[in-house]
């Protein structure tokens, strides 16, 4: 980690702005603009307060970025970028992408994303990463040029891969099964939870009604009439407070949504180790299956049916010097064959360890932010019944005054 | 008001029910002691009866005392819910000026409960046995007839099948109830009075469906939670290093499920009874009011017609102003008792609910989370 880009840059996404445009159809569309300062740290450190460059983003060219990383290194988890559009909305919440809590939490996702490829050892050297912190123009077509759209996997390709794949790696099988489970549960959860606080929202909001009738039933009482309006007072108080309560929940939702996001970047590296196996499989087979023919025409014997080795006997066969020829062919597809089997074979297992090196250093940030994220959302839970506490104890001092 | 008849003889205000009642305002202050208390009424021990006829449930209702009226110091009776009812009418009638306290429901308006539910009858068995403490402490109607029998008698039937060949005490009790007269004008206070309760009973029946909605909402919330609890535990099975702490949201979130449920039964079972009870006891508050709305109307009437006649000495208007006065000076006796009370009820309320808050707590502490 010590030549991290991240100790080395300060790095923030402060504001959000809306904007008018025009798109690539010339047709007039709203979108939001994030800033994104850096300032060098090491600078700071001498006394001198450094400059703050800055320039302004949009989402799509985040996604950009992320595209580009996610081809150029297939064998790394590249963190994921907050949700496009808001999903697993309570009633409250606004589903509108302009709304500006939805625009504010994307801000600091979008932080959090840079951080976070900032601080990979291997992300951070990239130089498409580091111009896009720090080059404002020029920038989309400097990644274009780099051609990684072409080295990109069809979709299609991987699909078919993960179906006929034979001995991929067993812990990679494991890890997809993982990825898969995980998703599973924390989208489940996720969807839960928001029930829960829509509940838990409409619990708090109704004790506001307390409020109301205890100030009108005061104006008809003597002695109890101080002490049920302060009680109502607390009510009051009591309804208000789930507001700011759910809007810190919000926060660890958006906490499990990145580990949401993060088990597909590890289903994508899964998928990536499928193809090159299955790559590697079919160029085995491919070679195994000219080595034979090449025998079957040495030996004149046919041990394998063949259209080739039918028609043959029903037409007559070859003379001696087509079958040389035939022969000559093959042998120079088999040297050919053994050499990129070779070189698929270091490729694959290249992949694997370093696949595996970063998959191990993934657990590791995953165990270690969860558990964060679970001992938060305890405290969270706590500050919660505190506060409800001290609500009714007041509630319970006005009613003893009565 | 000057209440003199037409030949300037003054009536009669100092009946001895006024002299009784300064007496008995003095005594209400005592009951607060219970070192004074010479009356001690318990109900418990509901036992379910099944007959050829009927199921029903009888309650042990035991009397401790040293007052002369009784003549043992201890007593112990079983009896049922129409028992009480047959207690409330019989006190209505023969102290037609009384507040009297209110019973239970007779019948659940809810539909589904089942009356022989354990919840049930223990709310029915605090009610009554809420009913006859009340009875106990009120220094005229703990020294009813019928309150005694009610609670010394051995066979209470045979005593109710007396009382009914009676209907010469029906006779005066009629009067009170079918007044026919048209009030002109309530007193100012007892005006006030009646907008009061009028009020009161709105506020309360308010209070009462904002706290079902809330336990409504409660039991929402839980629905959903006894879901989100086990999510955490599937997830811990997926993981190795994170299924202690996620085992552990779990359970926590199980436990606050627990305590949530209980908070919604106690609200159930402590706090809305008490809020109708309330709300009963404020609709026989009126009524009394309106009975003293006849009576005043009756007086005033008769009142004219004797100035109109000029006769001697009606003896009528005596006894309506007799009622007229104890009425006023129990309406008020009764309400401070009600203040003090409500006072002391919505603490016993919210000591509850801090309770349940409290107990909520401590379940979210438990979150071993490292």
């Amino acid at each position: 980690m010590e030549d991290c880009l991240a100790k080395k840059m300060e790095i923030t996404v402060s504001e959000a702005e809306k904007r008018t445009g025009r798109n690539a159809m010339n047709i007039q569309e709203t979108y939001t603009a994030y800033l994104i300062e850096t300032r060098a740290v090491e600078s700071q450190i001498e006394g001198q307060c450094a400059p703050v460059d800055s320039l302004w983003r949009r989402y799509s060219e985040f996604e950009l970025l992320r595209n580009y990383l996610s081809v150029t290194y297939p064998h790394i988890v590249v963190p994921p970028l907050p949700e496009k559009r808001a999903d697993f909305v309570w009633h409250k919440l606004s589903a509108d992408n302009m709304d500006p809590d939805f625009v504010e939490r994307r801000r600091i996702g979008l932080e959090n994303f840079l951080l976070r490829v900032a601080s990979h050892p291997v992300l951070c050297q990239d130089k498409i990463f580091y111009a896009f912190l720090t080059q404002e123009g020029g920038w989309k077509e400097m990644v274009n040029e780099t051609g990684f759209q072409l080295k990109a996997d069809s979709r299609l390709k991987a699909l078919n891969a993960t179906f006929r794949v034979k001995n991929p790696d067993k812990r990679f099988t494991e890890l997809k099964h993982y990825s898969d489970e995980l998703q599973s549960v924390i989208s489940h959860l996720l969807r839960v939870r928001a029930r829960v606080a829509d509940r838990l929202y409409g619990v708090y909001k109704v004790h506001g009604n307390y409020g109301r009738v205890f100030s009108e039933w005061s104006a008809i009482e003597k002695e109890m009439g101080d002490g049920l309006q302060s009680a109502g007072h607390h009510m009051d108080v009591y309804a208000a407070s789930i507001d700011d309560i759910l809007e810190e929940e919000e926060h660890y939702a958006d906490q499990l949504k990145e580990y949401l996001f993060y088990a597909e970047a590890l289903r994508a590296v899964c998928r990536k180790h499928e193809l090159m196996q299955y790559d590697l499989e079919m160029a085995a087979q491919d070679l195994t299956s000219k080595k034979q023919q090449c025998e079957e025409l040495a030996t004149g014997t046919v041990r394998t049916f063949s259209l080739k080795g039918m028609t043959s006997k029903l037409f007559g066969q070859e003379t001696p010097e087509q079958r040389e020829a035939k022969i000559k062919v093959l042998e120079e597809q088999i040297q050919e064959g053994e050499e990129q089997l070779k070189s698929k074979n270091l490729e694959g297992r290249d992949f694997v360890k370093s696949a595996w090196a970063d998959i191990e250093r993934f657990k590791e940030q995953k165990n270690h932010d969860l558990k964060e994220a679970l001992i938060s959302y305890a405290v969270m839970q706590i500050s919660m019944c505190k506060k409800g506490i001290q609500v009714w104890t007041n509630a319970k001092e006005c009613f003893s005054k009565m | 008001q000057d209440l003199s008849l037409p030949n300037g003889t003054p009536v009669d205000t100092s009946s001895p029910a006024s002299s009784s009642s300064l007496l008995n305002r003095l005594q209400l202050d005592d009951d607060l002691d219970v070192e004074t208390r010479d009356l001690f009424v318990t109900v418990d021990d509901p036992k379910k009866h099944v007959c050829t006829m009927e199921t029903y449930i009888t309650y042990r209702v035991t009397t401790k005392t040293t007052r002369a009226e009784f003549d043992l110091p201890e007593y112990s009776v079983r009896r049922r819910y129409q028992d009480f009812d047959w207690l409330r009418n019989k006190l209505e009638e023969s102290q037609p000026t009384h507040l009297i306290p209110p019973l239970p429901e007779k019948f659940v308006v809810k539909g589904v409960v089942d009356r022989f539910s354990e919840e049930f009858v223990e709310t029915r068995r605090k009610a009554l046995d809420k009913f006859l403490k009340r009875i106990t402490d009120h220094p005229v109607l703990s020294f009813n007839e019928h309150f005694n029998v009610f609670l010394t008698a051995k066979d209470l039937n045979a005593y109710k099948k007396q009382g009914m060949a009676l209907l010469s005490k029906m006779g005066e009790s009629v009067k009170y109830v079918t007044g026919g007269y048209k009030l002109r004008n309530r007193p100012l206070e007892f005006a006030a009075i009646g907008d009061y309760l009028d009020t009161f009973s709105l506020k309360l029946g308010t209070i009462d469906r904002i706290a079902q909605r809330i336990i409504k909402e409660q039991l929402e919330y839980l629905v959903e939670l006894r879901e989100y609890g086990p999510v955490y535990s599937t997830w811990g099975g997926l993981e190795v290093e994170l299924s202690e702490p996620l085992e552990g949201v779990s359970a926590c979130i199980g436990n606050c499920c627990t305590a949530l449920e209980e908070l919604s039964e106690d609200m159930t079972e402590d706090f809305l009874p008490v809020l109708r009870e309330y709300i009963l006891y404020a609709e026989s508050m009126k009524n009394v009011l309106k009975k003293r709305d006849q009576v005043q109307a009756e007086y005033e009437a008769k009142l004219e017609a004797v100035a109109f006649k000029r006769e001697d000495r009606p003896k009528v208007p005596t006894d309506v102003e007799k009622c007229q006065d104890r009425v006023e000076c129990f309406n008020a006796d009764l309400k401070a008792d009600m203040e003090r009370w409500q006072n002391n009820k919505r603490q016993d309320f919210r000591q509850l609910l801090m309770g349940m808050a409290d107990k909520n707590i401590q379940y979210y502490e438990k979150v071993c989370v490292t």
